[in-house]
């Protein structure tokens, strides 16, 4: 049982995962209305990028301003799956092209393109938003991780693709939906998914698909490869010249934070219930980094967090300050970087946790140190 | 009958910009030899050991490793063949405890996948704490390496290297930095770990040289001015002029 | 491409040529900015767009001026705009410099985080100063019109302008790095930090005044890009994207290679917008400078220096 404890991240990080889903599938369930439920699903949907965004920059080193693409892909791969399904010959009876979707008909399309004809089934999409995702990461990574290039220049890379995405989706209308995104998705293998009931159902199951993604990460962590990510991280010469391929370290962790940032943006296909390039770009891009930083880029938990509260914070200013919350937004950049490098966590780290030190963790005077230090690293 | 010879250099040279760091060079170690590199600086010697490493390119030339011909090879290929590089400033982890640092110095599972689900077998733990004493840091296991004294980290970095059961050590200013009893220590050090491997030393402490080397070799201008016993070298009059002076 | 002969194809690379011209000059003055700070400094500003818009939007108030208060004005008052603009530009940044990058300097990562958030702080500013949409300025009269070399070509006046202005900022950028005092201060800075502050070069009132310098020409871009088109809070951001890969293509210390880079990349945009769709030629352009950077990620002019 300890070995299992061990391996996900220990008994404190279980604890602290145990209180994030009573929070999340107990009591934020039985004290919100189901639209504000269903917006806090929504937010969840960004946390996936944010917890990716921990493993492969806060332990990685690998900052990502295209974190959008992968979101993106996920999202559109849902959304086809969805839009075809309710553009079936009999809802698209009075279009020109009966049984292909509403843009595409008012586009001239007259044949539903290749690239759809997969979406068609639903285990080939699933299969899909984990495997392009991957495959795309693994391509760029290979491409610039091979040849050491890393840091800036990466990251001014990620954000010129995800532009070079969005502008390929709204220039080709036709085959995209454009601007304006695919819209008026109604129901996944005939459950209509936009009813009340269904969105509690959507969003339990996105809280699940978190609790499972932060799983996975708190693994990865633990592992010995978690440690190689920090040990890299400080140190990549001295891990390449212990027989590692550090570039091939590089392409897993940027990989899985693609495929989890791509699973949020299928539950945000399905949660919000349409997808569109506004998602994709380098603003929203840079944004999930924000609310990675936010929640403390070396706190998977905080991550989530993070991402809840810097969006509650937007939607509530961006009501009663529309003028407000942009520079909201702007000073939350600045005040991260300068202030609070370790963000919600190291703030829970240094002032609340201390007090609850007797009830949960064991003494492990070490353990505390290394992971203070690697706390204070984040500060470089 | 394995040859005498591990490592074997021909005509190796490398230039950066018409800059030659090291000009046709030619060197010979054998096994279980501890040969000590000397030389002003700018002389290319670690640009020698960049070179063998795999960290620099060659120009031209052939580094021969036990038959494999190194210099084709990417460095963590090159670290899996038996060679290991200790480096000038101290490269460790600083931010890991010793413990980790040398488990994840232990030479199996460097793959990703063999990362993911490696496990601290009783063998490798035993295997850290060999190391550790031979390194003089058992007391120091669960201390985080950034916490170290300079000598320590130096000892560390060596300890990482050993783990890894190298049949060439290449070490670079070993004891720069170091008290005179950490000196005695480390030379002790050397001398242990030499028994079954080759090792080729970078330093400038002729005392500890004498006290170390089997053979010297001196580098001048990226080329061999002379090389042999310390006492012959240290008599060589070119050496004098160039280096030792008085 | 069919049904053009060869002479309208000549005249049409000519004239797209020369559309491309004029966003080759923005390009190349907000790269060249960005160039000095990135180039020489490792300082990466996501917020130099909005020093570009800066410098539209004082240009702007001048014209305003010249064309509401003082008509006697509107003639000469375009050079006065340009000195506003750098003048204002310069300042701000060195009030950038002083209160937030200098604390970030070993950190270019978050560097760039902090200046994105400056730039949106910025825009939204100018939102509220100058309001959402976006504005024009109005051109003294010998500035209308073309200038029509041959029957078909027809090359637009103020474009010559900016062509003009480009070429005397990276003469004045050039003489000012290569053949200055202060030029060699900040080249010994970039190169050796230590050395340079042991030497006796107060290296942070350096770094201002590059990074000040770097913002001045930004706004000189912002000031030439009016009039070629209108202004609005986003303006600047639009081109971030562009004006970062600009530098990086061209190779990051290299001013050289961030003249030919800013040539070819605006060059392959304009010529294949006329045969493609807008968005498309920017796709495949920006594609081809991402592939290319794959393999070549030190950009066309690497530096060769051995670190």
């Amino acid at each position: 049982m300890d070995k299992w404890i061990a391996a996900f991240g220990g008994r404190q990080r279980l604890m602290q995962l145990l209180a994030l889903a009573v929070l999340l599938l107990v009591i934020l369930p039985l004290t919100l209305d189901v639209f504000r439920l269903n917006l806090l699903g929504k937010y969840l949907t960004y946390a996936f990028v944010a917890v990716g965004l921990v493993l492969c920059w806060g332990y990685g080193g690998i900052l990502s301003l295209g974190q959008g693409v992968f979101f993106g892909m996920g999202g559109y791969c849902m959304a086809m799956f969805l839009k075809l399904e309710a553009s079936s010959p009999e809802n698209t009876a009075i279009q020109s092209t009966p049984g292909i979707p509403d843009f595409m008909d008012w586009n001239q399309v007259t044949e539903l393109p290749m690239m759809w004809v997969p979406f068609h089934s639903l285990t080939l999409t699933v299969v899909l938003i984990l495997t392009v995702p991957a495959l795309f990461a693994f391509l760029i990574g290979a491409a610039m991780f091979k040849r050491r290039v890393g840091g800036v220049y990466f990251a001014i890379i990620t954000q010129a693709i995800a532009s070079i995405a969005t502008i390929l989706i709204i220039g080709q209308q036709g085959y995209t939906g454009g601007i304006n995104g695919i819209t008026d998705l109604r129901t996944l293998l005939g459950w209509d998914i936009r009813p009340d009931s269904a969105k509690y159902l959507l969003y339990f199951l996105c809280c699940i698909l978190l609790i499972v993604c932060l799983l996975i990460g708190q693994f990865v962590l633990s592992s010995r490869y978690g440690k190689l990510l920090i040990a890299m991280r400080d140190q990549e010469d001295r891990v390449r010249f212990s027989g590692y391929d550090v570039a091939n370290i590089k392409i897993f962790v940027f990989a899985l934070a693609g495929v989890f940032s791509a699973i949020g943006g299928a539950m945000f296909a399905l949660q919000v219930g349409f997808m569109s390039p506004s998602f994709v770009g380098t603003v929203v891009s840079i944004e999930m980094v924000i609310f990675c930083a936010v929640g403390g880029r070396l706190s998977l938990i905080g991550a989530v967090y993070g991402a809840l509260l810097v969006n509650l914070a937007k939607t509530m200013l961006s009501e009663s300050f529309p003028q407000l919350w942009i520079v909201f937004m702007g000073a939350l950049f600045i005040g991260v970087v300068l202030l609070f490098p370790q963000g919600l966590a190291g703030i829970y780290e240094d002032y609340v946790r201390p007090r609850f030190t007797n009830v949960f963790s064991r003494k492990s005077v070490t353990k505390d140190s290394g992971d203070k230090s690697v706390a204070q690293e984040a500060q470089s | 009958m394995t040859s005498p010879i591990l490592l074997a250099i021909e005509d190796l040279t490398v230039s950066f910009d018409g800059f030659k760091a090291v000009d046709g060079l030619n060197l010979y170690v054998e096994r279980n030899e501890v040969r000590v590199v000397i030389g002003p600086n700018g002389a290319g010697k670690t640009t020698l050991l960049d070179l063998i490493c795999g960290k620099t390119k060659a120009s031209s030339g052939s580094i021969k490793f036990k038959d494999i011909e190194l210099t084709k090879l990417v460095e963590h290929d090159i670290v899996k063949a038996g060679v290991g590089r200790k480096f000038q400033t101290p490269s460790i982890y600083e931010n890991l405890s010793v413990r980790e640092n040398l488990e994840l110095s232990y030479p199996k599972g460097r793959t990703v996948f063999g990362s993911l689900f490696f496990k601290v077998t009783d063998e490798v733990a035993a295997r850290v704490l060999e190391v550790a004493e031979d390194t003089f840091l058992s007391d120091r296991l669960d201390t985080s390496a950034g916490l170290l004294s300079h000598g320590q980290k130096q000892w560390l970095e060596i300890g990482m290297l050993l783990i890894q059961d190298p049949e060439l050590l290449m070490l670079d200013e070993p004891v720069a930095g170091m008290s005179v009893s950490e000196r005695e220590a480390t030379a002790e050090l050397l001398g242990r770990i030499s028994k079954n491997r080759s090792v080729i030393v970078i330093e400038h402490d002729m005392d500890f040289v004498k006290d170390i080397a089997h053979r010297v070799t001196v580098l001048h201008q990226g080329k061999l001015l002379a090389e042999g016993k310390m006492d012959e070298v240290q008599k060589n009059e070119k050496v004098i002029e160039v280096y030792l002076g008085h | 491409m069919g049904g053009y002969t060869s002479q309208e194809l000549t005249a049409i690379f000519v004239m797209q040529g020369f559309s491309g011209l004029s966003l080759f000059c923005v390009f190349l003055l907000m790269a060249l900015g960005l160039a000095i700070i990135f180039g020489q400094m490792g300082v990466i500003n996501m917020a130099h767009g909005e020093f570009l818009t800066l410098g539209a939007y004082i240009t702007w108030m001048v014209s305003e001026l010249a064309t509401e208060t003082w008509p006697w004005m509107q003639d000469f008052y375009f050079p006065l705009a340009v000195v506003l603009a750098f003048a204002g530009t310069f300042i701000l940044g060195y009030l950038v410099e002083m209160l937030l990058i200098r604390r970030l300097y070993s950190r270019p990562l978050d560097t760039l985080l902090a200046t994105w958030g400056l730039g949106l702080i910025l825009q939204q500013i100018y939102r509220s100063t100058f309001g959402p949409r976006e504005v024009s300025v109005t051109m003294p009269d010998w500035l209308m019109g073309s200038w029509a070399p041959t029957d078909i070509i027809d090359i637009p006046l103020n474009g010559l302008l900016v062509m003009g202005i480009t070429a005397m900022m990276t003469l004045l950028v050039v003489i000012l790095l290569y053949r200055s005092r202060w030029g060699i201060k900040v080249r010994a800075t970039t190169q050796n930090r230590a050395m340079a502050n042991a030497a006796g070069i107060n290296t942070q009132r350096v770094d201002r005044f590059t990074f000040a310098l770097g913002c001045g020409i930004a706004g000189v871009a912002g000031a030439a890009f009016t009039t070629i088109a209108s202004t609005g809070p986003t303006t600047g951001s639009l081109y971030i994207v562009d004006t970062f890969l600009v530098v990086v293509f061209g190779g990051a210390a290299s001013l050289l290679g961030t003249v030919v880079s800013a040539f070819g990349i605006a060059q392959s945009q304009s010529i294949l917008e006329f045969f493609l769709s807008g968005s498309m030629a920017k796709v495949i352009t920006l594609l081809t400078v991402v592939g290319i950077l794959m393999f070549r990620p030190q950009g066309l002019f690497a530096s060769k220096v051995r670190r």
